[in-house]
Parts: C-alpha cells; structure tokens; sequence
C-alpha cells in the first residue's frame, strides 16, 4: 500500500467529512431560512467531496474498505482531519470565519490538485474547486457584512475570527517526503491563503488575529475532546445497526 | 440579526423577487420570492433556493417594494376593454398552404 497516498488523502476526505458533519447542526438553526438551504447545500457538497475521496483513500489502501467502513467504523485516533474542523461550530460569526478559512485553503488545494499526475486526485478536485468557490464567496460576503455592519456584529465577528485563528496553522503542516512532486504540498499555499484571507478580512474592517498557532497533530490523529463528541454522534446509527440502509 | 433572541429577524430583511431564466433564448420567468439584506444576498439565496437542480443560466432579483402592481379593483378599467376587440388578434389571415414555421 501506498501508505503517505493513503494518509494524504485520508486527510482530504477528513477535513471534508467532519466539516460537513458541523455544518450539519444548522440545518433548522440557521438565522433564516434562505441561510439555512444555503448551509446544508454548502454542507452535502462538503460531504459529497468527502464521500469520493474516502472512496478513493479505500482504493488505495487496498484492504476492501469503503466509504462507509472508513466514515463510520474509525475511531478518533485513525482521523486525519486538522483540528481547525473538528471545534463545535454553534456561533454564526465562527461558522463563517471558519468557513472562510477552509474553503480558501481547500479552494487553492483543489486548483492545485486539479493538474497534479494522479488522475483520481484531479478529477475529484477539477468538480470540487467550483463548489469550493461558491463557498468562499458565501463565506465572505457575511464576514463583509458582519465585519462592516453594527458594532455588536462587528464585534462578535472579530472574536470569531480570534477563536479560529490558532488553528490556520496547522493546515499548512508540510508533506511528507515521498509525495513530493506528487500532489499539492500545503506548507506551499501559505502565502497565498494567508494573502486572500487578509484581504477579505481587512476589507470587512476586522484585524487578522495576531496569536500564536495551537498545538496541531490532527494529520497524525491527535485530536481535541470535541472530535469523539462529533463522531458518537455521527457514527451512532451505522454502528448500531451495521449494514442498515435507506 | 443573530442575537438569539428572535428579535430584529425577518422583517427587517426586504422581500426580493426572483425570476429566472432557464435557458438561452427564453425570458427570465418568476420563479418565487425571498428574504435578504441586500441585492447581492438575494442573488446567492436565490442561486441555493431556486436552481438546486439546474433550472437556471441567469437570475433576477427585484425588490418586491419596487414593483408597481395592478390591484384587482383595476381589473376591469385595465383588462376589460380588451375583451371584445377581437380584431387585435391575428386571426384573420388565411395561413399559406406549406408553411410550417409560423
């Protein structure tokens, strides 16, 4: 087995999965309705990019597991995702700055996936790039509007901002060696996603927070306590009835 | 406006109109309405409400309050004197024997 393939995209499919997993908890808590649609269709599209690259990390692997076995039947340990996903996700402002956040990287990841040699990887990446783009755009124009908007907004916007901020790091933790060349290394997007983060949030009158970066270890299955919490729930229904289905 | 309290919610966001156009060549048809802060909102809850499912190349939204409406107590001096002026329909041609397109 192709063990850092393995691990990489498993990391993909993670950041993807566990993402969609918390902007689950919206769907019937959004501020609006019109919001709430557009947080479940930014969530399925988050989960169907997970859905394809689990798929994938199970074809590499090559052990027979699926989508489902890799999705539900994992402990904590064995997720790959940044920790940046993982926190819970119940105040609007964190919501879209950590939307921001992720869909900017993954927005630069997939472009560069996109002409990358392994076909699997690009074809994925080359459909997931728009949905991408259309989540950046979500998440901007309401870090603009809350950032520029009333001082309470622009408040609670900033502390939003502040509470994700030591977690950016972690998602551009260098690649392993035996990749290189291979596919996207994100130590490499820093500056990039750095530099359009900073546009979007100086443009919204906010300040990119000035903190030092948390402990990371998700790519290696180093997790928070939020992660076990997140996936009893997610996992609950499948392990209970192994093989049930629509 | 997410101040957990309910309050301020709703009725501040306008009511936005939403007409879309399925394809090229057709006319943007309404497809609904919605609420949002502002024009470009509107246009991205309208994007994620109405063509979930490829209905659309192209979105309008109008401000519901920018659009002067006929009342139905205006129906009959607006609509009415149209009835009998059936001259205003082309039905008085005789269609030439062969022609398909018309």
């Amino acid at each position: 087995m192709d063990q850092p393939l393995f691990d990489y995209t498993l990391g993909l499919a993670d950041d993807a999965l566990v993402s969609a997993q918390r902007m689950g908890w919206w769907i019937s808590r959004a501020p609006e309705l019109e919001e709430d649609v557009a947080l479940a269709n930014i969530g399925l599209d988050q989960l169907g990019q997970a859905r394809t690259l689990l798929t994938y990390a199970g074809q590499v692997e090559g052990a027979g597991r699926t989508e489902d076995d890799l999705a539900y039947l994992r402990d904590d340990r064995h997720f790959r995702n940044v920790k940046l996903v993982e926190r819970p996700m119940s105040d609007f402002g964190v919501a879209m700055a950590r939307l921001l956040v992720v869909a900017t990287y993954q927005s630069h990841l997939y472009a560069g996936l996109q002409g990358c040699p392994d076909e699997t990887l690009a074809g994925i990446a080359g459909k997931a790039v728009k949905e991408v783009a259309y989540h950046v755009d979500h998440a901007s124009h309401w870090v603009l509007r809350l950032g520029d908007g009333t001082p309470d907004s622009h408040a609670r916007m900033q502390r939003a901002l502040d509470a994700e901020w030591p977690y950016v790091d972690e998602l551009f933790a260098p690649l392993a060696g035996a990749l290189a060349g291979r596919v996207v290394d994100p130590s490499a997007l820093r500056g990039a996603v750095l530099a359009d983060l900073a546009r979007v949030v100086g443009e919204a009158t906010l300040t990119v927070p000035d903190v030092p970066p948390a402990l990371g270890g998700g790519r290696d299955g180093l997790h928070t306590e939020h992660l076990g919490h997140l996936l009893a729930e997610m996992q609950h229904l499948h392990r209970s009835h192994p093989g049930a289905t629509w | 406006m997410v101040d957990g309290t309910g309050a301020g919610r709703t009725r501040d966001w306008p009511l936005w109109e939403v007409f879309v156009r399925a394809r090229r060549g057709l006319s943007h048809v309404h497809a609904g309405s919605l609420h949002a802060p502002d024009a470009e909102m509107a246009l991205r809850n309208a994007r994620d409400l109405y063509t979930r499912r490829g209905e659309g190349v192209s979105l309008w939204v109008v401000r519901a309050s920018d659009i002067e409406a006929s009342t139905p107590d205006e129906r009959d001096s607006f609509f009415d004197p149209a009835g009998d002026k059936i001259y205003r329909h082309p039905t008085f041609y005789d269609v030439p024997e062969g022609v398909e397109h018309l």
